[in-house]
């Protein structure tokens, strides 16, 4: 019947010692745990617990189904099947040892006989050949296709480590498969086939020599057992510790909407001043990073050439989770002011990360400690003063703001005289900036044309605050949330609409339950698209242009509106192309997170300028389709400064949906 | 050093200013006032001299309109006690009436020196800071752009026309008019006014009146007259550009 | 006596200021009207010399060390007596870092009305009147010039500088001066403007850019647009203050007075402080969004229109002409 003698070969005193070596591995392996869960502060408030199930369903298909690590195909499929060959490798060792030591030895018992022996090997044997295609695959990758997102890290022994562990994961795949040929080639068992790698290494030792080389099977068992207990020993102590951290992580990830930015914790001022000022969760974070760069490889202001990779903050944070007394400042030293602002919030990395690590959480909560020390630049301090001086960052009077509604007859309703259905907050960039007030007017008469019962704030709507709060002026944020939910609580309305994304954002996640609980938030595009579905706007004309859509990060990722837009977009007749990066791939125009307020930073390319450069390559597209009043501005300038104006033509949503009315 | 820093409150530029039915002020229905931008220079200066040779910064303000958000936010900056003058205050008082009523507040504080903007754009009596210097009967200097201290003396740079600075040494106590700070005026984040608000106090001083004697009487107030004598070029984008380079070639200068 | 307009002259090392010239020629249009003397009042130590120009009836001139260079104590003592004995109607001073606390001194001190920033003068049916310009140059404010002396700070406004100067040298009388004992303030040093770089008070063309460029980086625009049109950049008070350009290219109040063939103003207001050094300039075109800015009233053409959009396209059209 076929079994494993398990340890043939094997004295005793070997045996003897790899359970000492075990032992004292399994220590390390504590000790080196204790030492990270001792770095965690345990904070109640940030705990988050409830939702069991949903945390349950995360960690299966987030850290054993791997779903989001299998998105990049190529690194997904390199991980699955380097992260399953371990493990089945180590459950399988784990069989034996029990089978053997445990129920064989205490109750005379082996469960690893027959069948069951067969399947046990056959499987094993083939995890193995997988572990040796992901080790393959890597060895391929970070040293011969070498792409940007591995190299160059913040500490040079970082790229060591990430050696050290393939080295070892590839000299334990292979000397177990020595191991494993010598004693089929010594052994003969007449179940060898069921061990297909090993038996073909038996034949390659039969057929060079001397089958019966105990002393070698011997020497590369030890070598085996030896660097696995190393390579186990080592997780705490290397980045594997991920094995541990990500799936803790990914089950203690927020379940609130993406969209809803963690508010400050005011521990001694609102932000993160030093380490300690973190939360365990994002301490987590840190502890969780593999450096797989895949945030970095999406971030507009590194793609830009900008200061900022996100990867690299969180390897630094990471790092100085274990030295906080080096003498070096979190901010300065470790974390320049310049990443921090580079930042445009666009939310791409936490969107890509397989451990669900939140980057922007951490990146606002230091720059909030930047604002309340006032270490903000000329520009963002006069827009933020404006904001708060005036509720609009254009520093112009609250009484202008209303003033595109001029030439408008009748007037547009005031929602807080009178009750209206649709409450529409027209947000800054809409209201005053002097190229984007004849598209706020289109969009009231597409309104009108709708029929639809709506009215605006006039001087009473401030900034929503979104961008503010992502700048990390957290107590501006707290004051507009204030004004505006005082204002909507003196209005009669039964939805909100807005054509700003980052407006639509804050009051959707952030704003109180009094403002989004019951009554639907909705952006124009969402609106658009329900109007003409239940027939209320009719579309007459077909415009029959090329289209490429570029999805607002607000809208897209923030809040995953993709469809709405497109489907209005077609309803004007108008056929989509897609730009390479598009829906929750889309690049960022740069303006997110305060950055439109910001000096501009020196850059090879804008985001809004590679962008142009990315829907002009499709050939003969003619529009270029935005749903969101910055996009309009960054884009237009934009296409102006890549010299494409007779190529491409900006057009908001809504000038699409007008036109063809 | 005991610091003082005078602040004002004028109309914020921002709003169209219109003058009332009277034709000789202006309408205050839509007016906002805010802290006189020299002002945020001058208190800026008091809190980096402060912060260089220690000491403690008071602010001092007429309580009009938003007066209390603006010994706020002063609070919130770095000073460390606030008043304010109440009663009898017009939003268009005059700087004479101003500087008596600070006076009697300020003697009693006996301050090393006293610090407010150079100038504002309402005054119309001349600026604060000599008539306050004057009632005081202490030094003043104005255009003041820079700010030293040793012992009893003060290193000043006084800024004159044409991008010269007179260095001059001015005892103390003095009033200062202040042009810029060393530094432009930090920005404090809402969160500490608000914390302000909830930890500070103002202290009041009331008034029995206000004399603005110094000062003239305005007739009649108007707004020049909107492009008088600019000929405006209309057009879209690039008519505008072709007008204009046309224009310099007529000037010679192209 | 009591009918006399004192015009208190500003010089600065060895130099008349324009203003000093600005201020006779709105005195003579008061003492006409009034039918008074217009009596230039010189203070300095050595420097008769520098009353040749002045369009006045008189000078009065006083000598003294302490009187070399200006500063406040100094200025404040030599005034105070003499406005009092002499009474005349009105004091005329620069609303500058002369005139300006010199004044609000002696208005205290003397206990005579002061008005300040005054663009203009005059008299209308024998009643002496004063316009200010205040409000960033938004407001003016007319009334009657208080009496029975008025110190009145003057910026430049209604009347050009060489109205206020003569080829035929005034009269000058020396007047005693006071005792400078017991000065408080006192000046170490002057302390010149960078040099090396470029002097704008004599350049031909000059771009000149206010708070409407918004950031530092759009400096580059400007600059481009002086490349194309062989001119140099200077700026209004926010963008030195910014750090964004050397105080030696600040055009206004504390910096130069300038009078290029072409001034150019990009997204500048024209606060009165900068409009006084402008003004000598032959042709002012302007660039600003807001149609009621001041800089339209002095600009010989404007344009109602974005500088972001309208910078660029200049450039371009320059650089293909």
């Amino acid at each position: 019947m076929p079994i494993r003698e398990t340890f043939w070969n094997i004295p005793h005193w070997a045996e003897i010692g790899q359970y000492v070596l075990g032992l004292l591995t399994f220590l390390i392996l504590v000790y080196g745990i204790w030492r990270h869960i001792r770095r965690w502060k345990l904070d109640k408030s940030v705990l988050r617990p409830g939702q069991w199930g949903k945390r349950l369903t995360n960690l299966f298909t987030q850290a054993l189904v791997q779903l989001r690590t299998l998105k990049d195909i190529y690194p997904g499929i390199m991980h699955f099947t380097i992260f399953w060959g371990t493990i089945a490798l180590l459950i399988g060792t784990a069989l034996a040892t029990i089978d053997w030591d445990v129920t064989h030895l205490l109750f005379d018992f082996q469960f690893l006989v027959g069948v069951v022996y067969n399947l046990f090997e056959v499987i094993l044997d083939i995890f193995g050949l997988l572990l040796i295609v992901g080790i393959a695959l890597a060895i391929y990758r970070r040293y011969i296709s070498r792409p940007a997102r591995l190299q160059d890290f913040p500490e040079p022994g970082l790229g060591t480590e990430d050696a050290f562990i393939l080295v070892m994961l590839t000299l334990i795949a292979i000397s177990g498969y020595l191991v494993e040929g010598l004693r089929i080639a010594v052994t003969q068992p007449e179940w060898a086939a069921w061990s297909p790698v090993g038996n073909v290494l038996a034949s390659l030792f039969i057929a060079i020599g001397d089958p019966t080389n105990q002393t070698l099977h011997l020497v590369l068992w030890i070598f085996h057992i030896v660097i696995s207990f190393v390579m186990i020993a080592a997780i705490p102590y290397t980045k594997l510790f991920h094995l541990l951290a990500a799936p803790v992580n990914i089950f203690f990830s927020s379940l609130e909407p993406v969209g809803a930015l963690a508010p400050a914790r005011y521990t001694s001022g609102p932000g993160v001043e030093k380490m300690s000022d973190f939360t365990w969760n994002q301490i987590l974070n840190f502890e969780s990073c593999t450096r797989c760069g895949r945030c970095q490889d999406q971030c507009p202001a590194h793609i830009s050439g900008a200061a900022l990779s996100p990867r690299d903050v969180i390897i630094k944070l990471g790092m100085q989770v274990w030295e906080p007394e080096n003498g070096k400042s979190l901010h300065g030293d470790v974390i320049s002011a310049e990443e921090l602002w580079a930042c445009t919030t666009c939310l791409a990395c936490v969107d890509v990360c397989p451990v669900f690590i939140n980057q922007l959480w951490s990146i606002v909560d230091m720059r909030r400690f930047l604002v309340d020390e006032g270490q903000i630049d000329a520009m963002l301090q006069d827009a933020l003063a404006n904001l708060g001086r005036y509720g609009n960052s254009f520093g112009q009077s609250e009484r202008m703001r209303a003033k595109w509604t001029q030439p408008i007859e009748p007037k547009i309703k005031d929602a807080r005289k009178e009750p209206v259905d649709y409450l529409w907050f027209v947000g800054d960039y809409a209201s005053y900036h002097a190229s984007l007030t004849d598209i706020t007017r289109m969009t009231s008469e597409v309104f009108k044309k709708a029929g639809l019962d709506y009215g605006i704030l006039y001087e009473g709507e401030k900034n929503s605050g979104n961008d503010a709060r992502r700048a990390g002026e957290e107590g501006l944020f707290e004051m507009m949330v204030e004004e505006n939910v005082a204002t909507f609580e003196s209005c009669e309305f039964k939805a909100i609409v807005t054509t700003d994304p980052h407006t639509y954002n804050t009051l959707k996640n952030e704003y109180p339950a009094e403002v989004n609980g019951d009554k639907p938030i909705l952006h124009y595009s969402e609106l658009l698209d329900q109007l003409i579905t239940s027939g209320k706007l009719e579309l007459s004309k077909k415009l029959n242009y090329k289209v490429t859509y570029h999805d607002p990060c607000y809208l897209g990722r923030y809040n995953k509106i993709f469809d709405a837009p497109r489907r209005v977009i077609e309803a004007t007749g108008c056929t989509i192309v897609e730009m390479p990066r598009h829906r929750d791939q889309a690049l960022c125009c740069g303006a997110g997170g305060g950055r439109i307020w910001m000096d501009e930073i020196e850059v090879e390319e804008r985001p809004s300028e590679a962008r142009i450069h990315e829907a002009v390559g499709l050939g003969d597209v003619q529009v270029f389709a935005v749903t969101c009043p910055k996009d309009v501005t960054m884009y237009q300038d934009a296409v102006k400064t890549t010299g494409h104006e007779d190529r491409l033509v900006v057009k908001d949503l809504i000038e699409l949906v007008h036109e063809a009315l | 050093m005991n610091i003082v820093v005078l602040v004002k409150l004028v109309p914020d530029l921002v709003e169209e200013l219109e003058i009332d039915s009277s034709g000789a002020t202006l309408d205050t229905t839509f007016m906002r006032m805010i802290i006189n931008e020299p002002d945020e220079h001058a208190l800026e200066q008091a809190i980096i001299l402060k912060e260089r040779e220690g000491g403690e910064v008071t602010v001092l303000g007429p309580a009009i309109e938003d007066i209390d958000g603006v010994l706020f936010t002063a609070f919130a900056k770095g000073s460390d006690r606030l008043i304010k003058l109440v009663d009898g205050f017009e939003l268009e008082v005059n700087n004479h009436a101003l500087a008596r009523a600070f006076t009697s507040v300020i003697r009693e504080l006996n301050p090393d020196l006293v610090l407010t903007g150079v100038q504002a754009h309402n005054d119309l009596d001349g600026s604060l800071g000599p008539l306050v210097a004057e009632y005081l009967g202490m030094s003043y200097v104005g255009y003041v752009s820079g700010v030293t201290s040793s012992g009893d003396k003060l290193t000043v740079r006084k800024e004159y026309p044409g991008g010269l600075i007179g260095e001059m040494e001015v005892a103390i106590p003095a009033v200062l008019g202040i042009q810029s700070a060393e530094q432009p005026p930090r920005y404090v984040a809402i969160s500490k006014v608000r914390q302000a608000m909830k930890t500070a106090t103002i202290d009041e001083q009331t008034l029995t009146e206000l004399d603005p004697s110094g000062g003239p009487t305005v007739s009649q107030m108007f707004q020049p007259q909107v492009g008088e004598r600019a000929e405006m070029i209309e057009g879209d984008i690039d008519q505008i550009a072709a007008k204009l380079v046309e224009l310099f070639g007529d000037l010679g200068v192209v | 006596m009591g009918d006399n307009i004192y015009v208190v002259i500003e010089h600065l090392q060895g130099q008349v200021s324009e203003i000093s010239y600005v201020m006779l020629a709105a005195g003579r249009a008061l003492a006409s009207g009034i039918g008074g003397e217009l009596v230039a009042i010189l203070l300095g130590h050595q420097a008769q010399n520098l009353a040749g120009d002045l369009a006045a009836d008189r000078v009065l001139y006083m000598d003294d060390p302490a009187l070399a260079e200006f500063t406040p104590d100094a200025y404040q003592l030599a005034l105070a007596e003499l406005i009092k004995t002499d009474t005349p109607r009105a004091v005329l001073l620069g609303d500058t870092s002369v005139g300006a606390e010199v004044a609000g001194a002696l208005s205290v001190r003397l206990e005579i009305p002061l008005v300040s920033r005054c663009s203009s003068v005059h008299a209308k049916e024998g009643t002496p009147k004063f316009v200010s310009q205040i409000c960033g140059g938004k407001i003016m404010a007319e009334g009657d010039l208080p009496g029975p002396t008025a110190l009145v700070t003057m910026v430049p406004g209604d009347f050009k500088a060489e109205e206020g100067q003569s080829d035929q040298p005034a009269e000058v009388t020396s007047i005693p001066a006071p005792s400078f004992d017991d000065l408080k303030v006192t000046l170490k040093q002057y302390i010149e403007p960078e040099v090396g770089d470029v002097d704008i008070s004599t350049e031909p063309i000059l771009i000149a850019v206010g708070r409407g460029i918004q950031q530092e980086a759009n400096l580059e625009l400007a600059e481009e647009l002086a490349a194309a049109l062989g001119g140099t950049i200077c700026a209004s008070r926010p963008v030195v203050d910014q750090g964004w350009l050397p105080i030696s290219r600040l055009v206004g109040k504390s910096g130069k007075s300038v009078k290029p063939k072409l001034f150019l103003a990009i997204g500048i207001s024209g606060a009165p402080e900068h409009v006084e050094a402008v003004t000598g300039s032959e042709t002012i075109i302007a660039i600003n969004t807001d149609p009621a800015a001041p800089i339209f009233d002095i600009a010989k053409y404007g344009a109602n229109v974005d500088l972001f959009e309208l910078v660029p396209a200049l450039t371009e059209q320059l650089q293909g002409s």
